[in-house]
């Protein structure tokens, strides 16, 4: 089982701060970053755009990312952009 | 009148993206990019998050339609400013008091009565073309339209109108965002190029195009492979009706082709005025201000507003005012001048002037007729105008009727102004739009006011419907024995007993004679005892005529109640196409063929069994024998039950054992196929399962003892309460192969059945190739029901599995007792003789309706096999059949 590096806990008002923080450790992280997107409602195209990069940042880096507690509207909006297959999801 | 076809597209957008440019393309893909996370993020709004952003930006829309109108006007130098404020004003506000109340998120409308759900779901990212001639107030409405309906659009204006759309996109999108709506959800391109059009039109994330000018941008659009919503140009008929209120009409032309001058596409084109009115409506247009042209100036005219190479209207005209084009035509006309008329002699190439017009110039036609006047608006119509717009004024409903139906147009507007009737909301209750469907005629995909449904992708749930069943007998059902003296409470002054040899040779005839109440005049009819043929059925109806009877006494089996109820049925109703009505069916209720309901005459039916099998006497159907095509003909339709059934045993006490025995297992097979009929029901099972308990208990007793009164009785009871539960609940496979089967070897129906019997039963049993489409039941229970039986039946056995092999066992027990042949090669048909048959039997059992209820849909190649399984004989049965698999 991959060891998880970083673990976060995503608050709705700092969706982007939070996955910028989550970006700045890609260099050096060894094992799994986990999301944890419970408390988030919705999301914004900022917090989108953010995603987006993230994702990059994580391909680059061959870290996976592991988001936990997308609700379905926001998992929607990921597939709808087509970020799902960029990212693991646990319930 | 002379027309010639004169449409033409005049501005092609090539779809070729090649001369774009790198930076170009990376410029336009940002813009998607944006749109499509704008979409995305949109669908987590709820509607009352989107009615919130809509309200604030009408609002800000209102605010500003006159500062847009002026831009509009400055820039485009089209059209009047006072209108052009209008125009903002309906795109906003009147657009708003349609759609304010309207759900256009999540579930939208809801249908209990049918079960159905309406869900909304947004397109995405729309790509919008706008045109020139309307350019703020098509921006306006188009944002409060995406913004209603959770969607994104890159804006692609005009190229002579993009600063007073981009400034309305901004005004819309400033407004949109500071309520909460999604970044990037409206854009505008900074500048475009046709390939810039292009290369969004094919975009794989632009969902939907919907674009509003001219031909070549809507056939562009379709032409994209992407869904489009494309309105192009219209060419409006205007019939002036004699009967017309002349006033209203006059007003109403020159309000509606002046408004914006004319920069309405759905705005009057060609008047086309009775004669007996001509001269009067010319007077009172040119009372207000209208300049009429004579000959001389109709040329000019023509000559300065329409390209002569294209037959178009030359842009330099649209939208400008009459008294500007006079003196561009060099036409002298007083100050003040409204509109323009020209009268024209015909429609087409050599009429320059019968043409859309975007500007204040009306072309007139004198009609000497009414049918003379709708042919020169078919001509204005089909000459650029198709699916558009058509106005007529009259106070004559035909005629307005008549000129809907001959038009063909999105609208049809009565008595009032084409354009501002055609926006809808104004003039009538048509939805507000700018944007006008023109249908198939303009190479649209809609004919509606296009609206915010149609930037909606609305999904239906459909709950399973619980389809109505039923359970239909005759009213009266008379049973045990000395029944038929109830016969004589039925007042009759005519009746005819309708019965075969036999019936009269044994007496039985006369014992249903003495039951008939006083007074009533009784005629004999003997019919053959066989399966009535159609010469039969129609000397039995003349008999009917002649003795004008009002009452018919069937006595007989099968065969003799099935003749009476197609004489009753052709007596009653003349005209009744047998044939027509033996027409195939799935659903009774649904049925193509209605059986007639108007009567010429009215007899009742009395249906007397004289064996217990077939329980004619309370079923809806009747077979006919064909023997021209050798064929059986099977009429299904309740009123062809009998309105009374007597089952009195003493009919069915002399019965030869060899009837008994097949009448017997013919109920028991209706009993059985009724039982796992797909058509089931709480109703009809209960009679199934006890049909078959009396069937099992009785019918050896009556074979071995044919003079045994309960037997009998039993059985003949058992009898009819089997047909009611096929009567409503349909019968099976068995029947479709012993139907092809009989007809072909000339094997009685009861036989045939019994030879099948022990084999459908364990091919019902086992899980199905293929299920039946059903709506009345839920799950495959045939094989539980069967189990069911035989724990009815005290057959023992631990399994379903078990239980169903024992009702087999059971079931070719009973066979074997009855002194049923073993299998169709113990009749003596050939293994050769049966092998040609085959292709034609297994065709006419899968054409047998009977096999529609079967629990298990039967392939050809299952038919065959079931024939040769019956052919092979029983004893097979218990040991191949059921133990496939009983896994379900």
């Amino acid at each position: 089982m991959a060891k998880i590096a970083v673990w976060l806990k995503i608050d709705e008002e700092s969706v982007v701060k939070a996955l910028q923080e989550a970006g700045e450790k890609m260099d050096t992280v060894e094992g799994e970053v986990a999301l944890d997107f419970s408390s988030v409602r919705r999301i914004d195209p900022r917090a989108l755009r953010a995603m987006e990069e993230l994702a990059s940042l994580a391909d680059h880096n061959g870290v996976k990312v592991v988001l936990r507690g997308i609700n379905v509207s926001v998992y929607k909006v990921l597939k709808l952009v087509r970020l799902t297959s960029r990212f693991s999801f646990v319930s | 009148m002379a027309t010639r076809e004169v449409v033409q597209p005049r501005v092609e957008i090539p779809l070729s993206t090649e001369s774009l440019s790198e930076e170009r393309i990376a410029y336009l893909e940002r813009l998607v990019r944006q749109a499509k996370t704008a979409a995305a993020v949109f669908t987590q709004f709820t509607q009352e998050d989107v009615d919130r952003i809509v309200k604030a930006m009408v609002l800000a829309g209102l605010g500003q339609a006159q500062y847009l109108a002026r831009l509009a006007v400055e820039e485009t130098k089209l059209g009047v400013m006072e209108d052009k404020v209008l125009k903002n004003m309906c795109a906003t506000e009147f657009a708003y008091n349609y759609i304010k109340d309207k759900l256009t998120v999540g579930a939208i409308r809801e249908f209990p009565e049918r079960n159905l759900v309406e869900i909304a779901d947004p397109i995405g990212v729309i790509f919008s073309l706008t045109p020139i001639t309307n350019p703020t107030s098509t921006v306006l409405f188009k944002c409060i339209m995406a913004i209603k309906t959770r969607n994104a659009v890159i804006f692609s204006p005009h190229p002579n109108a993009w600063h007073c759309c981009s400034e309305a996109v901004k005004i819309m999108y400033e407004s949109a965002l500071k309520h909460g709506a999604p970044e990037g959800v409206f854009s505008c391109l900074e500048s475009h190029t046709l390939q810039d059009n292009a290369y969004l039109m094919r975009h794989k994330d632009v969902a939907l195009i919907d674009a509003t000018g001219g031909p070549g941008a809507v056939e562009a659009a379709y032409s994209s492979g992407k869904p489009a919503l494309g309105v192009g140009p219209g060419n409006t008929p205007v019939y002036l009706e004699k009967t017309a209120d002349l006033n209203t009409a006059v007003v109403d032309i020159i309000l509606s082709k002046t408004f914006d001058q004319g920069t309405i596409c759905a705005s009057e084109q060609t008047v086309v005025i009775d004669d007996e009115v001509y001269d009067r409506v010319l007077k009172k247009f040119e009372e207000l201000g209208t300049h009429i042209c004579n000959e001389r100036e109709s040329e000019l005219l023509a000559r300065s507003v329409i390209d002569p190479k294209t037959g178009f209207m030359q842009a330099a005209a649209v939208g400008q005012k009459a008294t500007d084009i006079a003196r561009l035509a060099g036409l002298a006309v007083k100050p003040g001048t409204k509109l323009l008329i020209s009268p024209i002699q015909g429609v087409g190439r050599e009429y320059p002037l019968s043409v859309e017009k975007l500007f204040p110039v009306l072309a007139v036609y004198r009609a000497k007729s009414v049918d003379e006047a709708l042919k020169v608006c078919i001509d204005v119509n089909h000459a650029g105008g198709l699916g558009h717009t058509a106005v007529v004024f009259s106070r004559n409903d035909e005629i307005i009727r008549k000129f809907g139906e001959v038009m063909n147009a999105g609208r049809i507007i009565v008595n009032s102004p084409g354009s501002v009737g055609a926006l809808g909301a104004v003039y009538n209750d048509l939805v507000p739009t700018f944007s006008f469907g023109c249908g198939t005629g303009g190479g649209n995909s809609t004919t509606d006011n296009v609206n915010i449904y149609h930037y909606l992708n609305i999904k239906r749930v459909a709950r399973r419907t619980q389809a109505h069943m039923w359970f239909r007998v005759p009213n009266q059902i008379y049973f045990n024995l000395n029944a038929v003296e109830n016969v004589r409470q039925f007042p009759s002054r005519s009746t005819i007993i309708v019965t075969n040899p036999s019936m009269e040779q044994i007496g039985h005839v006369d014992i249903v004679r003495r039951c008939l109440p006083e007074g009533s005049r009784v005629h004999v009819s003997v019919i053959p005892d066989a399966e009535p043929e159609v010469k039969v059925i129609m000397q039995g109806v003349q008999e009917l005529n002649f003795y004008k009877a009002d009452q018919i006494v069937a006595l007989g089996g099968g065969s003799v109640i099935d003749a009476a109820k197609i004489m009753k049925l052709k007596y009653e109703s003349p005209e009744a196409d047998l044939e027509e009505l033996a027409a195939p069916f799935l659903d009774l209720r649904k049925r193509v063929v209605q059986y007639p309901t108007e009567k010429t005459n009215r007899v009742r039916l009395i249906a007397i069994s004289t064996t217990s099998g077939t329980g004619s006497e309370v079923t809806p159907f009747a077979v006919l024998t064909d023997k021209e095509r050798g064929r059986k003909v099977t009429l299904a339709d309740y009123s062809l039950t009998p309105d009374v059934a007597i089952v009195d045993p003493q009919f069915v006490m002399s019965m030869p054992k060899g009837l008994t025995a097949d009448t017997g297992i013919d109920c028991l097979t209706h009993a059985l196929e009724a039982a796992v009929s797909s058509y089931g029901s709480a109703y009809t099972e209960c009679n199934a399962m006890q049909a078959i308990r009396m069937v099992f208990k009785y019918l050896p007793i009556a074979y071995e003892h044919p003079r045994d009164e309960e037997a009998r009785s039993q059985m003949h009871n058992a009898a009819c309460i089997a047909a009611m539960a096929f009567s409503n609940a349909s019968v099976g496979v068995n029947h479709a192969l012993a139907h092809a089967f009989g007809a072909r070897f000339g094997v009685a129906h009861g036989r045939a059945n019994a030879l099948m019997l022990p084999h459908v039963i364990a091919y019902n049993a086992s899980v199905p190739t293929k299920f039946v489409p059903s709506p009345y039941q839920k799950g495959y229970l045939a094989h539980k029901k069967y189990a069911t039986i035989a724990d009815l039946l005290g057959l023992g056995g631990h399994t379903i599995e078990e239980k169903v092999k024992n009702l087999v066992a059971a079931t070719e027990q009973l066979l074997d007792q009855l002194g049923i042949p073993g299998s169709i090669a113990d009749l003596g048909i050939s293994r050769e003789e049966f092998e040609r048959a085959i292709p034609e039997l297994t065709k006419l059992a899968f054409d047998d309706p009977s096999w529609r209820s079967n629990p298990r849909m039967p392939l050809m190649s299952e038919l065959e096999d079931l024939f040769w399984k019956a052919y092979e004989g029983r004893g097979l049965a218990k040991l191949v059949g059921v133990s496939q698999q009983l896994t379900v």
